[in-house]
């Protein structure tokens, strides 16, 4: 479970998170949704701490990650797994390098032990035959099944997704939708998901929060988005066309 | 420069050097990257060496001799003028300077889209400490190989200097021979060599700061990798005057 308590962040004059709180729950895809710009990347950034805010705490397990020193985050982080928007692979190093990358770094395990580990991971995002493979090589959405793969190797508690679907095809997408949701429950890990996606609201949202401005305005299910009364909520989830006829049918109704 | 924006830049410097210079993660996976550098600055960095030299040693022994066209002075002098010039200056700073170009913009733009690729935002969520997993590979592979590099250009420079001097008919085999021998001080070595290992300090670590601390895209990392060449010369040149300064005034 991961805790977050007024949390707040400004560039500048710029404030870009105000006084946030949520808890994200173990075993549950929690979803931090709303427009571009309103601060849920730097709300991530903030929360695996690749970027200070200026108040507030982000609790791992009770333990507060912005109180650590360097060598303290290093063991948080060992527990942290992170699919970025660009899938951030390192492009000198092959597909099974990749995903070997941090049980190279954090673990003794022999070559042999460590391969097996990563076929499994592989298999797991259902990428096989590709371990030789550059990401250059790779489609869009391989890359991402490859940072999952990545992500799940030292067979983390804790998963973040950064706008996992961006720049996907709908069917891609709810792939990775799929796979986050099943290996959430599956090793029962406490996932955030940041998208502006409903698709993936609608899919995985077990526990969401709406960012507005960066105040959170809104929290609940995907059940309970569908007939909130807020109204900043409802016109970013009926957006687009399909889910205003959703809408209008569910009036009816 | 706005004096405040430089002193800025030199306390992120040093914080960033702060940060490489922990102990590495893996000692293992260090070496491993160790040797790739060497192999990537040092062997790749040969065929221009050894092209540079060869024709700088050539081009400081005829221009010497040009200037020396008098029967006052004899026609060693050339030879002695060529390996003070070739051993002093030429094989430290300027093999260092065409280093600066070649090494300095790739550091920078290695690491550059790195940053802008969120990769090393990716080692930095995993516990991997990126600056030092990056950067110290480099710097300690750059301080390793430039002094072999440097050793190999001054025997080329002298290589050159001999062969094109002689078919350019500016200075006969023996008397060049002689005025490499003549007056020979080994510390003009050792000083080219001290100059060097500063040298291999400043070009990776001036390049990576430039990558490290890149924004933006592919066009703000082109920005990057210029300003990794400029101010990496910029300080070796004034290093280059204090430690000739230090080392033989």
């Amino acid at each position: 479970m991961i805790e977050v308590r007024n949390l707040s962040k400004a560039f500048g004059e710029k404030v870009i998170l105000k006084d946030f709180s949520f808890t994200f729950e173990r075993g549950k895809s929690n979803l931090i949704i709303g427009e571009s710009g309103t601060g849920k990347s730097v709300l991530t950034k903030c929360m695996v701490g690749l970027v200070n805010p200026e108040e507030g705490e982000v609790l791992y397990d009770g333990q507060d990650f912005l109180k650590m020193n360097f060598d303290e985050r290093k063991v948080i982080r060992q527990q942290i797994g992170m699919l970025f928007q660009g899938a951030a692979l390192f492009d000198s190093m092959t597909v099974e390098e990749n995903v070997m990358f941090p049980l190279s770094m954090f673990t003794e395990m022999p070559y042999e032990e460590k391969l097996e580990r990563v076929l499994f991971c592989l298999k797991r995002v259902n990428l096989e035959n590709v371990i030789k493979l550059y990401p250059a090589e790779l489609s869009g959405g391989m890359k991402k099944r490859v940072a999952i793969a990545r992500a799940i190797s030292l067979k983390p508690k804790y998963l973040f997704c950064d706008e996992p679907n961006s720049g996907l095809d709908p069917k891609t997408s709810i792939l990775i939708d799929e796979l986050i949701k099943e290996i959430t429950e599956e090793y029962n890990i406490t996932t955030v998901v940041i998208t502006h996606d409903m698709n993936s609201v609608l899919e995985i949202g077990d526990n969401i929060a709406f960012l507005h401005k960066g105040l959170k305005l809104w929290e609940g299910t995907k059940k309970e988005i569908l007939r909130s009364t807020n109204k900043e909520l409802s016109e970013f989830v009926y957006a687009t066309k399909f889910l205003k006829q959703f809408r209008d049918r569910l009036e009816n109704e | 420069m706005n004096p405040l924006r430089l002193l800025f830049h030199i306390g992120q410097y040093w914080l960033l050097l702060r940060q490489v210079f922990r102990r590495p993660e893996k000692r293992k996976i260090f070496w491993n990257r160790f040797f790739a550098e060497v192999n990537s600055i040092g062997i790749g960095s040969l065929g221009i060496v050894a092209i540079i030299s060869i024709f700088m040693g050539a081009v400081i022994t005829i221009q010497t001799a040009f200037g020396f066209e008098s029967p006052w002075i004899p026609l060693y002098a050339v030879g002695v003028a060529a390996r003070d010039s070739i051993i002093l200056e030429f094989s430290p700073t300027i093999v260092s300077l065409i280093l600066a170009g070649k090494v300095g913009s790739s550091i920078a733009s290695e690491i550059g889209n790195m940053r802008v690729s969120e990769q090393i935002d990716a080692l930095d969520v995993m516990g991997v400490n990126s600056a030092s997993f990056l950067i110290l590979p480099k710097i300690t592979a750059s301080i390793f190989i430039f002094p072999f590099l440097v050793c190999i250009s001054m025997f080329l420079g002298h290589i050159g200097g001999f062969t094109l001097g002689v078919l350019a008919g500016v200075v006969t085999p023996s008397q060049f021979i002689y005025g490499i021998q003549y007056d020979f001080r080994p510390y003009n070595v050792v000083y080219a060599l001290i100059k060097t290992l500063f040298f291999g300090f400043i070009i990776p670590s001036v390049s990576a700061y430039q990558g490290y601390y890149a924004k933006g895209g592919s066009l703000e990392v082109g920005q990057a990798s210029t300003r990794a060449v400029v101010y990496s010369i910029i300080v070796l040149l004034l290093f280059n005057f204090i430690l000739t300064q230090l080392l033989l005034a």
